[in-house]
C-alpha cells in the first residue's frame, strides 16, 4: 500500500512507488481528499491536494483512481453551480451545512432525477464519435444533446427506447470494430485538461453582441475568440464580465470564480435569477453554468477551476451552441501555479511566477474557438479572461503573457473609474484584432457604413487625445474654434456613448442598431456644428443650443424599442443649429 | 479521550521561531504541539511540515532559550481551538485566545478551530442593509453595509484608529437595540498606547460590556501574531452565526501581519514573490477577509474592518493591492487632506464601496442617493483636472467653468469631508448637503442627475 511520506500545505509526497501515473487523479489519507499527481520519479511521487490538507498524518494511505482528473458531463449541468473540481455545491449545502466541509463525497451530478429522452438511432444504425445519439430537454430553453464519446464508433447492436432514464442507465450499447462492447449513458467523462476534439477549427465571422456600446462598437469580440480584461481593484472588471454574462449573445455562459470574492457569486446566483434573457426572455440562470472556487476555498482546485470550466464549455460547444466563458480571475489562477510551484521548490522565473506560466496560459486560451463539431454543427467557446495586474501593473508578467494568446485587450483605467466613468474601458490603449474578420457581418447587419461611422467616431476620440496635451498644458481658451469643437464633440461621445449605466433599465443593454443611431446622431451634429464654426460662428454659442447636452442624455431618454425617435430628434436637433445660423446672416 | 501522549525529547534544529523534530511518529499535519522547556516552562508550537518522520513546527512563544537538549514535546492531536461561549463579551485575551484580564479562564461552550472554514457561495446571503455611520463622506461615498468588508488605507500619523472607533460606535447606535451588537477587536503588532486607546474609546462610548479584544502587541511574539486576527474571526463567527448578533471587526495593523507572515516564510526557507512577500499572501489574506458575510437562515452577520498603515503611503504595495482586490472596496485616508487639518482624511476618487450599489436607494436610504454620489465623483474628478491646470497657468487665467470647479472642490472638502468628530449627520442630512453643493456648479455640468431629480432637490438660486 502506498502512504503519505511529507504533507507541505497541498503538497503531499509519497516514496517509492511505482502505481501512479502523471495527472492521475488519487485519493489522500483516510478522508479521501482528492488530489492529483503533479510529479514523479523513481524515488518519489508528488500530489497536490485539492482540499485542505490539516489533520493529515505520515502514512496514511494514498490510492489511485486509475485516471486523470475528469468532469462528469451530461444532463444537469446548467444553472448549476460547482466548485473547482465539479462538486456540486448546492448539494453540499444540504449535506453538510453552510460551512464547505472536507472529504465530504457527492455525486457531480444529480443520478437519480429522470430526464425524458428520444433516442435517435437504432440497432444496427453506424455511429462515429460526436455524433447524437439522444436528446432531453435540460430546461424548456435548451436541449441537451448526448454524444457517443470520443474515441468511440461502430454499430449499434442494442439501443432502448424513448422514456425517463437518468443519467447512469445504459442507453445504447455501441460494437466497435475490433469487436469491444461499449455501453453508453446519459453520462460521460471527459480529463479536464485535455481538449475536446472537434472537427475543424472555422475563421471568425460574427461577433459576441454583448450590448456595451464600448465593446460592440469599437473593440468587438468574435464568436470564438478570446479576450483580456485587465484592471486594477476597484476599476470594475467583475461588473464588466457580469454585464457580459447577463446580456451576450451567446446560448450558454459559464462563469468561473476563481479566486474571487464569495459574495459576487452570491450576486450572481441571485441577480441572474431574477434577470431575463432579452433573446428568449427566459431567467437567465437557465443558460448559465457556475464555478465558483472563492478566494479562501483550496488553492489547488482553484488551479482546476479554469480547466473543469473550460471543459463544460466545450461539452456544450458541441453540441452545437454558443458558449461564453468569463474566467474571473485568471490572475488568481496564476497565483495558484506559483504557490503549487513554490512548494515544490521550482527555480521561479518573473515575480516567483513558475516558468511554465506562459505555455498553461496558452493552453487555456487555445481552447477558445469557433468550430466544426464532429456532429457537423457549428459551435464556439469565447473566452473573457479577467487579470488583475499587481499595483495596477500592465508590464507585470500575467498581464504580459496573457497578451500574446488574445486578440481582444479592455484594459480597465483607474483614472476613469475615479471619475466613474464606467465601463472604464480606455479607449487609447485598448484594442481589438477581430474587427477586420467581422467587418463583413457588420456592414451586412448593422448598417452599410458601419465601419465608416466607427472609424470617424475612433477618430475623433483619437484627435481629442492629442489636443488633451495641449489643453493640459495651456488651458482650453487657447485652442482655435474648430479643435475646441473636437473636445466637446469627444466630451459627447465620452459621455454620451462609451459611459454606460449598468444600473439603468434602458442603458444595461443597448441592440446595436441604437448604437449605430447614437454614433450617427453625434457625427451629424459635428459635422452640422464644424459648418457653423466655419462660417465665424462661436462654439458657445453652438453649445447654448443645448445639443450637446441632449445627445448626451439620448441613451436615457430613446428606449430600445423606440430607435424612430432618431429621426424626430436627429431633425429637432438640426432645426436648432440651423436657426442659429439664420440668426447670422 | 485519553490517548498515551508520547514524548519527544530533545530538539534537532532550531532556526528563527521554528523548530524541528526528529523521530516523530503519527503527527498530524497542522496539529498544536506542547513543549516543556528544562526550566519547567510550557509553549506552544504548530506543525506546519511534516517530512517522514522529521516535523517542522512554529513556536508561539520564540524560541528564546530553547536548547537542543532538555525540552519534551507532545502532540495534543487536535489543531488549534478557540475556547468560546457567550462570557467571552467584555473579556481581554491575548494573541493567541488566552485571558490576560486577571478573570480566570473562559467556561466553554463550545470550541472551535481557528482556522475556519470557507463559507459555501450558495450559503451566503448577498448583503444589502445600509449602516448609517454618521460621517457624510462615507455615508454618501462608500456607503458601508451589514456583511462587508471594508478596509481603511491609511498611513502612520493619519487619525485611522479614531475613525474607526467613530465608524464602530456609530454602526451601533443604529442597529438599535446594543444587545444584538458585538464589536471583535484584534490588535496586531500595534503600540500598547493604541490598543488602549481603543479600549477607552470603546468604554466611553457604552459598548465596553459588547467588546472581546485580542491583543497581540508590537513587543509579543510575531507567530502569535499570525493566530491573532483568526482567533478574533472565530470569536466573531461564533457570536455572529451561532448567538445572532451583528458583530463589527476590526483588525489592525494588518500591514504588521503580513511583515510577520514574511518574517515567517523567510525563515522557513519559501521562495518570495514581491517585496520578500510569500506567493501565498493573497490566499492568506483572503482566508481572513472572507470570514466576513452573512448566512442564509442566520440573523447575525460579520462586518469586517482591517486598518492597515501603507508602507510608504503606496497603495500599490503588494499589503493594500491584495487587499484591495479581496475586500468589498476600501477606505483611502489622505495625508495632505491630514495636514490641512480636515477630518476624517478620506480621499475620494480613489475610495469606493462595491456594496452600495444594491444597498442604497428608494427603499433603504433615499432615490437620489446612486446618482447623487455619481455627481459628486465625478464633479470631484474633474477639480482635481482643474487645479493641476490651475497650478500651470494659475488660477485668474482659468475658464468659469473650471473656476466654479475649483470652489466647489474647497467648499466640497471644508464643509462635506470635514466634519467634527461629535457631530452625527444623518443621511437626508448629508444627501442634502450634497445637493447644496451641487448649486456651486453650472447645471449643464449635471450631467449625472436626471432632470427630474434636479427640479426635487437642487435648491434654488436666488432669482430663479
Amino acid at each position: 500500500m502506498d502512504v503519505i511520506y511529507s504533507i507541505n500545505g497541498p503538497v503531499v509526497t509519497v516514496k517509492n512507488s511505482k502505481s501512479f501515473a502523471m495527472l492521475e487523479m488519487v485519493y489522500v489519507g483516510n478522508l479521501r481528499l482528492i488530489g492529483e499527481v503533479i510529479m514523479l520519479s523513481q524515488q518519489q511521487t508528488t500530489i497536490q491536494v485539492y482540499e485542505d490538507t490539516a489533520g493529515l498524518a505520515v502514512g496514511e494511505p494514498v490510492t489511485g483512481s486509475g485516471g486523470p482528473l475528469c468532469a462528469l458531463l451530461g444532463p444537469g449541468i446548467i444553472s448549476n453551480i460547482f466548485d473547482g473540481i465539479e462538486r456540486p455545491l448546492k448539494a453540499l449545502n444540504e449535506k453538510s451545512g453552510a460551512f464547505l466541509d472536507r472529504g465530504v463525497s457527492c455525486d457531480n451530478l444529480d443520478t437519480e432525477r429522470l430526464w425524458d429522452v428520444k433516442i435517435l438511432v437504432g440497432a444496427g444504425d453506424s455511429v462515429s464519435e460526436g455524433q447524437i445519439f439522444a436528446q432531453t430537454p435540460e430546461n424548456e430553453g435548451i436541449m441537451h444533446k448526448s454524444m457517443i464519446p470520443p474515441g468511440i464508433s461502430g454499430k449499434v447492436i442494442s439501443a432502448a427506447g424513448d422514456g425517463s432514464y437518468n443519467i447512469l442507465t445504459p442507453l445504447i450499447t455501441v460494437e466497435d470494430k475490433k469487436g469491444i462492447k461499449h455501453e453508453i449513458a446519459l453520462a460521460q467523462k471527459w480529463p479536464i485538461k485535455y481538449t475536446r476534439p472537434s472537427s475543424e477549427r472555422l475563421s471568425a465571422c460574427e461577433p459576441l453582441v454583448t450590448g456595451q456600446r464600448v465593446i460592440d462598437t469599437l473593440f468587438p469580440i468574435a464568436k470564438g475568440g478570446a479576450a483580456a480584461v485587465p484592471g486594477s481593484f476597484g476599476t470594475g472588471k467583475t461588473m464588466v464580465q457580469h454585464q457580459i454574462a447577463k446580456w451576450s449573445d451567446a446560448d450558454i455562459i459559464v462563469y468561473i470564480g476563481c479566486g474571487e470574492r464569495g459574495n459576487e457569486m452570491t450576486q450572481v446566483l441571485e441577480e441572474f435569477s431574477e434577470l431575463r434573457d432579452p433573446k428568449t426572455g427566459r431567467a437567465l440562470t437557465e443558460r448559465t453554468v457556475m464555478i465558483a472556487n472563492t478566494s479562501n476555498m483550496p488553492v489547488a482546485a482553484r488551479e482546476a477551476s479554469i480547466y473543469t470550466g473550460v471543459t463544460l464549455a466545450e461539452y456544450y460547444r458541441d453540441m452545437g451552441y454558443h458558449v461564453a466563458i468569463m474566467a474571473d480571475s485568471t490572475s488568481r489562477w496564476a497565483e495558484a501555479l506559483r504557490e503549487i510551484s513554490g512548494r515544490l521548490e521550482e527555480m521561479p522565473a518573473e515575480e516567483g511566477f513558475p516558468s511554465y506560466l506562459p505555455s498553461r496560459l496558452s493552453k487555456f486560451y487555445e481552447r477558445a474557438g469557433y468550430v466544426q463539431t464532429l456532429s457537423g454543427k457549428k459551435g464556439s467557446v469565447t473566452i473573457i479572461g479577467a487579470v488583475s495586474p499587481q499595483g495596477g501593473d500592465f508590464s507585470e508578467p500575467v498581464t504580459q503573457n496573457t497578451k500574446r494568446f488574445i486578440r481582444c485587450f479592455w484594459a480597465l483605467d483607474r483614472e476613469l473609474a475615479y471619475s466613474r466613468h464606467y465601463p472604464a474601458i480606455n479607449w487609447i490603449t485598448s484594442y481589438t484584432e477581430y474587427f477586420d474578420e467581422l467587418r463583413e457581418w457588420y456592414g451586412q447587419n448593422v448598417c452599410a457604413d458601419f465601419e465608416s461611422v466607427r472609424s470617424r467616431i475612433i477618430g475623433i476620440l483619437l484627435e481629442e487625445n492629442r489636443l488633451m496635451e495641449i489643453v493640459k498644458l495651456i488651458g482650453e481658451d487657447v485652442l482655435p474654434e474648430d479643435q475646441k469643437l473636437i473636445i466637446v464633440t469627444a466630451k459627447a461621445i465620452r459621455q454620451g456613448f462609451l459611459q454606460q449605466n449598468a444600473m439603468h433599465d434602458t442603458d444595461t443593454y443597448v441592440p446595436l442598431e441604437k448604437q449605430y443611431d447614437m454614433m450617427k446622431l453625434i457625427l451629424d451634429l459635428y459635422d452640422k456644428a464644424m459648418s457653423l464654426v466655419k462660417q465665424g460662428i462661436p462654439l458657445s454659442r453652438i453649445s447654448q443650443t443645448g445639443v450637446f447636452d441632449a445627445v448626451m442624455r439620448v441613451k436615457f431618454e430613446i428606449k430600445n424599442d423606440e430607435l424612430e425617435k432618431f429621426g424626430s430628434l436627429t431633425q429637432e436637433l438640426s432645426a436648432k443649429l440651423e436657426n442659429l445660423e439664420e440668426s447670422y446672416r | 479521550m485519553s490517548r498515551v501522549r508520547i514524548q519527544y525529547l530533545g530538539i534537532k534544529e532550531i532556526n528563527g521561531p521554528l523548530i524541528v523534530l526528529d523521530g516523530v511518529k503519527n503527527a498530524h499535519f497542522d496539529e498544536m504541539a506542547d513543549i516543556v522547556l528544562d526550566s519547567g516552562e510550557t509553549r506552544h508550537g504548530r506543525i506546519i511540515r511534516l517530512d517522514g518522520e522529521k516535523a517542522v513546527i512554529q513556536m508561539f512563544e520564540g524560541t528564546n532559550d530553547m536548547s537542543l537538549t532538555g525540552s519534551r514535546t507532545s502532540f495534543t492531536g487536535k489543531p488549534m481551538q478557540l475556547d468560546l461561549s457567550e462570557e467571552i463579551l467584555g473579556r481581554v485575551f491575548d494573541g493567541a485566545g488566552r485571558p490576560i484580564d486577571g478573570l480566570g479562564p473562559v467556561y466553554c461552550d463550545k470550541k472551535a478551530d481557528i482556522n475556519g472554514a470557507a463559507i459555501n457561495p450558495v450559503a451566503r446571503r448577498y448583503p444589502n442593509d445600509f449602516i448609517c455611520t454618521g460621517i457624510s463622506s462615507i455615508d454618501m461615498l462608500m456607503t458601508l453595509i451589514r456583511g462587508q468588508k471594508l478596509p481603511i488605507f491609511s498611513g502612520s500619523g493619519i487619525p485611522h484608529d479614531r475613525l474607526a472607533v467613530q465608524i464602530a460606535t456609530g454602526a451601533g447606535i443604529k442597529s438599535g437595540d446594543s444587545g444584538d451588537f458585538a464589536i471583535v477587536f484584534a490588535a496586531m503588532g500595534v503600540k500598547n498606547d493604541v490598543a488602549d486607546f481603543f479600549r477607552r474609546e470603546f468604554k466611553a462610548s457604552g459598548s465596553g460590556t459588547n467588546l472581546v479584544m485580542f491583543l497581540n502587541l508590537a513587543n509579543d511574539p510575531i507567530i502569535e501574531r499570525i493566530v491573532t486576527p483568526r482567533c478574533a474571526l472565530t470569536a466573531a463567527e461564533y457570536l455572529a452565526f451561532e448567538k445572532g448578533k451583528q458583530v463589527l471587526v476590526i483588525m489592525t495593523d494588518i500591514s504588521a501581519y503580513a511583515e510577520a507572515l514574511r518574517e515567517l516564510s523567510a525563515s522557513k526557507g519559501e521562495i518570495p514573490a514581491r517585496k520578500g512577500f510569500p506567493g501565498y499572501l493573497y490566499s492568506d489574506f483572503a482566508s481572513l477577509y472572507e470570514r466576513a458575510g452573512m448566512i442564509k437562515g442566520k440573523e447575525g452577520s460579520v462586518t469586517l474592518i482591517p486598518i492597515l498603515t501603507m508602507p510608504n503611503d503606496d497603495i500599490t504595495h503588494p499589503i493594500p493591492d491584495l487587499t484591495g482586490y479581496i475586500t468589498e472596496g476600501q477606505i483611502v485616508l489622505d495625508r495632505t487632506l491630514s495636514q490641512n487639518g480636515i477630518y476624517p482624511p478620506v480621499s475620494v476618487l480613489p475610495s469606493l464601496s462595491r456594496l452600495m450599489k444594491d444597498g442604497i436607494g428608494e427603499g433603504f436610504t433615499r432615490e437620489d442617493h446612486a446618482s447623487l454620489s455619481n455627481q459628486l465623483f465625478a464633479a470631484y474628478a474633474r477639480v482635481a483636472d482643474a487645479r493641476a491646470l490651475a497650478s500651470v497657468i494659475g488660477e485668474e487665467e482659468l475658464s468659469d467653468t473650471d473656476k466654479a470647479y475649483i470652489e466647489f472642490g474647497r467648499e466640497f472638502e471644508a464643509k462635506f469631508i470635514n466634519q467634527p468628530v461629535g457631530e452625527r449627520r444623518s443621511i437626508e442630512q448629508t444627501l442634502d448637503l450634497g445637493w447644496q453643493l451641487l448649486t456651486l456648479l453650472p447645471k449643464e455640468e449635471l450631467s449625472r442627475v436626471s432632470g427630474e431629480l434636479i427640479d426635487k432637490y437642487l435648491p434654488k438660486k436666488a432669482g430663479e
